[in-house]
């Protein structure tokens, strides 16, 4: 990172532009970027999903758009931005506006701090962890926003259990975070990868030592993400569509956009925990194996750690559409019990057993070796 | 204390379980339902009065359309009470065909109620996987009768030509129970489908009896009722009702799961008899001038939504001077009333689900 600020930096003063331009536009100029592959990612995901649903319910999925649907998402997102953008008679106008944008932002920052490959987090910080943990929470509130402001009984109804699922599910979360922070002896993402590496590759990912963990964690996850079987806040069969009933055209893009957006950085966070994040399955990296020590091998790696990270990342997200595809849903009742009564008491247990697990065998087995 | 605030909520009818047929007038502490008002009407199409004015063979067509996902049953129960009036009586082999026919058409309703219920409930694929079984059931009508729907096929005195692909019953007979296996595989080991069923929408006899509740909801109560078992039409088949004593959403979905396997031996038997019984005999009577004797007349049947019966009111004219039908639905959405309260918001739509209402046939 410091060398591509240097590379900037020495750009713009051959033009003579005042390092002060510099110094801002070179972190405007990562978020573009995330901006551009958020939207790139979104579209893949949810023809993924929908190809996905189709499959396992004996569909086709979509397949006229395009050739094999490829471009049905894209008609899908330019319907929606032509589409009228009404707000409800009764709503409060300033709010009712307010909470898709709200609901963005903290989206957009959470793939800003994501080490996606060495050397290379748009913006890094020591403990970047706990940044995630609010960030990925941060949503719901602006979701309980739009919910409230819709001034529409199903859109409460759906923002209320939105905020009482995300209260309660958080809980267990934190707790496994931070029995990985433990096993990891840091609180940077990037540093937690590298602590799960080993000779052995796949033996190494505290998905093993974490196993209780990384249950836990994938529940609560789909819980945070309302997906099935928790997608109580925008329960169709119930709730119409929950807190974004009133919502359309592009207002209704931002919460859907942020909501696909959130799932790959839940994915991809889940994938760093536990999966080892962007190292790869068989401890040495393919690249450096098939070309050696070369200069080539050093920038290819790069792209191969993008790629186990995104394919971790595509497991996760293809086991969370299956169980969506399986399962019915919860009730809201039994929601927050099996958090409070099951998972919260496992999540301690969890953490209980990975601090003996690291005191006993001081990490060796994980990283280190 | 004070009095807690209550949230009157319209559940439909634009609401995509309600799909614009029903709307339930909700009083909500919380989610907690304390009340609840069933309105119908939306897909009222005054089939009763429509009747007054057509005559019995004009009226043939349109009994179908009292419920579109078990039409053979009230084209069944119109045929029977006109040949009731006319002394008419059937050929034996007619006989079989119909009740053949009916209960492949009672398989298709739970089929759907199935998925339908399952979609409720927030399950996506059980839908499509019931569609799928479903339309193997559809192709067989379209093929025999041109109809997905509404057949049109039991005519008074028989039915309308002879059965034919017998060979697509029998591969429905044969895929039916492997597939239903795969359903009890899916759904009813599900500990999320058993923890949203279990012990939900407690139908008691005695609520039961007091909302003239029949079918398969009052027979998951534990009471043994069911129509078919006097029904003269059946006579011959063997068939044991399907009587559960659980009394609630689980049972209820058991209930129609045995149900369908129940109609899969009846239908099983109704081949063997097709084959052995050979070409149809029957003679129909002119249609064009049929007058009923003057007299009331009524008759009923095991539909799969409960008891259907109709009740014709003749002056000796060519068309009927009062037609009255009595179907199951219309009574189930009565029941709601009792049933919901007490109950969670996301527990009320699976209730209300597993009762199996079907708008248009309470509506009519």
């Amino acid at each position: 990172m410091n060398y591509l600020y240097h590379l900037y930096m020495e750009f713009l003063s051959k033009y003579g532009i005042p390092e002060l331009f510099g110094n801002i536009t070179f972190y405007i100029i990562p978020f573009c970027i995330v901006a551009a592959a958020l939207l790139i990612v979104v579209l893949g995901l949810v023809l993924i999903e929908r190809k996905l649903l189709g499959w396992l319910t004996q569909r086709k999925g979509p397949n006229r758009v395009g050739f094999w649907g490829l471009l049905q998402t894209l008609a899908d997102a330019f319907k929606l931005l032509i589409k009228e953008n009404i707000t409800p008679s009764k709503a409060d106008r300033f709010l009712f506006n307010l909470a898709p944008i709200l609901v963005f932002i903290p989206v957009m920052t959470v793939l800003g701090i994501i080490p996606y490959c060495a050397e290379f987090t748009f913006v890094n910080t020591s403990t970047n962890v706990i940044l995630y943990l609010i960030l990925v929470a941060f949503p719901v509130l602006s979701l309980f926003l739009g919910g409230w402001a819709s001034n529409n009984k199903y859109s409460l109804i759906g923002a209320v259990r939105g905020i009482a699922q995300v209260l309660s599910y958080e809980v267990p979360i934190t707790f496994v975070v931070l029995s990985v922070v433990t096993l990891a002896s840091s609180m940077n993402m990037t540093g937690i990868i590298l602590a799960q590496y080993s000779r052995y590759g796949i033996f190494g990912w505290f998905g093993i030592p974490c196993i209780i963990g990384f249950v836990i964690m994938f529940i609560c996850v789909l819980a945070e993400l309302n997906r099935c079987p928790f997608d109580l806040p925008e329960a169709e069969s119930e709730l119409i569509c929950g807190y974004n009933t009133e919502y359309s055209g592009m207002r209704f893009a931002l919460f859907y956009l942020s909501e696909y957006a959130l799932l790959f950085a839940n994915a991809i966070f889940l994938s760093i925990m536990f999966l080892g994040g962007y190292l790869s399955p068989f401890g040495a990296y393919l690249s450096h194996l098939i070309l050696g020590d070369s200069s080539l091998a050093s920038v290819i790696v790069y792209f191969e750690q993008v790629f186990w990270l995104i394919l971790k990342a595509c497991l996760i997200i293809f086991v969370i559409i299956w169980i969506r595809a399986t399962l019915p849903r919860l009730a809201s009742f039994d929601l927050l019990k099996f958090s409070w009564a099951v998972l919260l008491p496992l999540s301690i247990f969890n953490l209980f057993f990975t601090v003996v697990y690291k005191f006993v065998t001081g990490g060796a087995l994980c990283g280190l070796s | 204390m004070t009095t807690a605030r209550t949230l009157k909520l319209n559940l439909g009818p634009q609401h995509p379980s309600t799909h614009g047929v029903l709307r339930l007038i909700l009083e909500l502490e919380g989610e907690k339902i304390l009340s609840c008002e069933p309105d119908i009407g939306y897909l009222h199409r005054g089939m009763e009065k429509m009747a007054e004015g057509l005559t019995y063979i004009q009226n043939l067509p349109t009994v179908d359309r009292i419920d579109y996902l078990s039409g053979c049953f009230y084209s069944e129960l119109f045929c029977r009470t006109v040949e009731k009036a006319l002394g008419i009586t059937i050929s034996e082999k007619s006989k079989i065909i119909r009740v053949t026919l009916l209960e492949l058409n009672r398989i298709a309703s739970h089929l759907l109620w199935i998925g339908a219920f399952l979609m409720d409930l927030g399950a996506l694929s059980p839908f499509f996987y019931a569609m799928r079984e479903r339309e193997m059931i559809l192709r067989f009508f379209e093929k025999l009768t041109g109809q997905r729907m509404m057949y049109n096929y039991f005519v008074f005195g028989g039915v309308r030509k002879d059965i034919d692909y017998i060979e697509d019953i029998a591969e429905i007979v044969r895929v039916l129970p492997e597939k239903i296996e795969d359903y009890e595989k899916i759904i009813t080991d599900n500990p999320i489908f058993i923890q949203r069923t279990r012990g939900k929408g407690i139908l008691k006899p005695e609520t039961a009896f007091n909302n003239s509740i029949t079918g398969a909801n009052l027979r998951a109560s534990g009471v043994n009722y069911d129509l078919r078992t006097t029904d003269e039409l059946y006579k011959g088949f063997e068939f044991s009702p399907v009587v559960l004593d659980g009394k609630d959403s689980w049972t209820r979905y058991k209930a129609r799961i045995m149900e369908i396997k129940e109609s899969i031996k009846i239908i099983e038997q109704g081949l063997d008899k097709l084959k052995t019984c050979g070409k149809l005999e029957q003679k129909l009577i002119n249609p064009l001038n049929i007058k009923l004797p003057e007299g009331e007349y009524y008759s009923e049947i095991e539909a799969p939504r409960g008891l259907a019966s109709i009740f014709i009111k003749s002056t000796g004219e060519d068309k009927p001077y009062r037609l009255k039908w009595r179907t199951g639905s219309y009574y189930s959405i009565n029941l709601l009333r009792e049933l919901l309260i007490g109950e969670y918001l996301n527990d009320a739509i699976a209730i209300a689900g597993s009762l199996d209402i079907i708008l248009p046939e309470a509506d009519k």
